[in-house]
């Protein structure tokens, strides 16, 4: 294996898990928002370890649900990574239970995107690795200082912190309804699906609730097409 | 809700997530890898974010409500279009948020 390759996977890997780990700011702000403590926002960065799902979880207790509706929306939105270890056994061939026990864990968009990307099967491993372990220290430390930040604020501040939430889960959405993402007319429609569901059912069902039911806009996406399917690295582009 | 209640969902959420991604590396690729399978897992992030954006966004237990945080969001989508670095975006959005209330007084 070349040694400039190696090093330009190490680099891109370090260099996603610092800005990735920005992103752990802003959910142990949220956590905090929704009335979570310190060690609760700490052990969801540390356990779930998927932004997405610890962001659903939050956002469906802040907004008064319930914890059956929490983890429910957290397990839909976990169910991208089921997909994603398909793509990742053939590069990682994680061999044994207790290999893959551990490679499980780390399995997000982000070390998938940089996996599929790395040119050869060791890269592969490599910036599996060194993005896996690099996201996780920072997106850990990150949220404990989200979290211990949020908590010392009051009157004005707090109502910043409530504005900053949303815009939170927009820029994690932002990038799907962006042109260059594969079908991503297709995703604004579902996501204007998303939002009108929700926004429909609030006044009638219990909090929390609504977010699962959004799922329905699924079924704007249509059939599936006979098209090759979008590579995670692209899906993050 | 309670503590107990609070710590049941981490947990449980964590586990079941943790087990979401044990599976894609346990079963047969051919589960997975049908086309309604990936259509739908496709799909579902924008479906449950765009929910939970405007949830965030605009209501209030079971109310919608209009208030600092829709300023906020729109100031966001804003800075997003325009490709403003993350925590850029965030810091916008507080700002705006931050303003309606000193406002709203």
């Amino acid at each position: 294996m070349s040694s400039p390759e190696r090093s330009a996977t190490l680099r891109d890997a370090v260099g996603l898990g610092l800005a990735v780990g920005l992103y752990g700011v802003a959910f142990g702000a949220a956590a905090d928002a929704a009335g979570l403590n310190l060690w609760q926002a700490m052990s969801l960065s540390a356990l779930m370890f998927t932004g997405a799902s610890q962001f659903a979880l939050v956002g469906v207790l802040g907004a008064g649900g319930s914890a059956v509706a929490a983890v429910g929306s957290a397990l839909l939105l976990g169910t991208r990574n089921t997909v994603y270890g398909v793509r990742l056994v053939p590069l990682l061939q994680p061999r044994g239970g207790l290999r893959r026990i551990g490679t499980a864990h780390w399995v997000i968009d982000e070390t998938t995107a940089m996996a599929l990307a790395a040119p050869n099967r060791a890269l592969s491993k490599l910036a599996f690795l060194v993005t896996g372990a690099s996201i996780y220290l920072t997106w850990n430390a990150m949220t404990a200082v989200g979290a211990l930040g949020a908590a010392g604020l009051g009157g004005t501040a707090r109502a910043a912190l409530d504005a900053v939430v949303p815009a939170a889960f927009l820029a994690l959405l932002w990038p799907r309804l962006r042109k260059v993402f594969p079908e991503a007319a297709t995703q604004r429609r579902v996501a204007v699906g998303g939002a009108v569901v929700a926004l429909a059912l609030t006044p009638v069902v219990p909090a929390g609730v609504q977010v699962i039911a959004a799922v329905v806009a699924v079924a704007l996406a249509g059939r599936p097409r006979a098209t090759e399917r979008p590579t995670a690295s692209e899906e993050l582009a | 809700m309670s503590g107990t209640g609070l710590w049941a969902a981490v947990l449980a959420g964590s586990l079941g997530c943790y087990l979401l991604k044990l599976a894609g590396l346990s079963v047969p690729s051919a589960w997975v890898e049908q086309p309604w399978v990936a259509r739908i897992v496709d799909f579902v992030p924008a479906a449950l974010l765009a929910a939970l954006v405007a949830v965030q966004a605009a209501t209030s237990g079971q109310h919608l409500v209009l208030d600092g945080r829709l300023v906020g969001l729109a100031v966001a989508a804003l800075a997003l279009a325009l490709r403003a670095p993350f925590i850029v975006v965030l810091l916008l959005a507080g700002a705006a948020g931050a303003l309606v209330h000193v406002l709203a007084g």
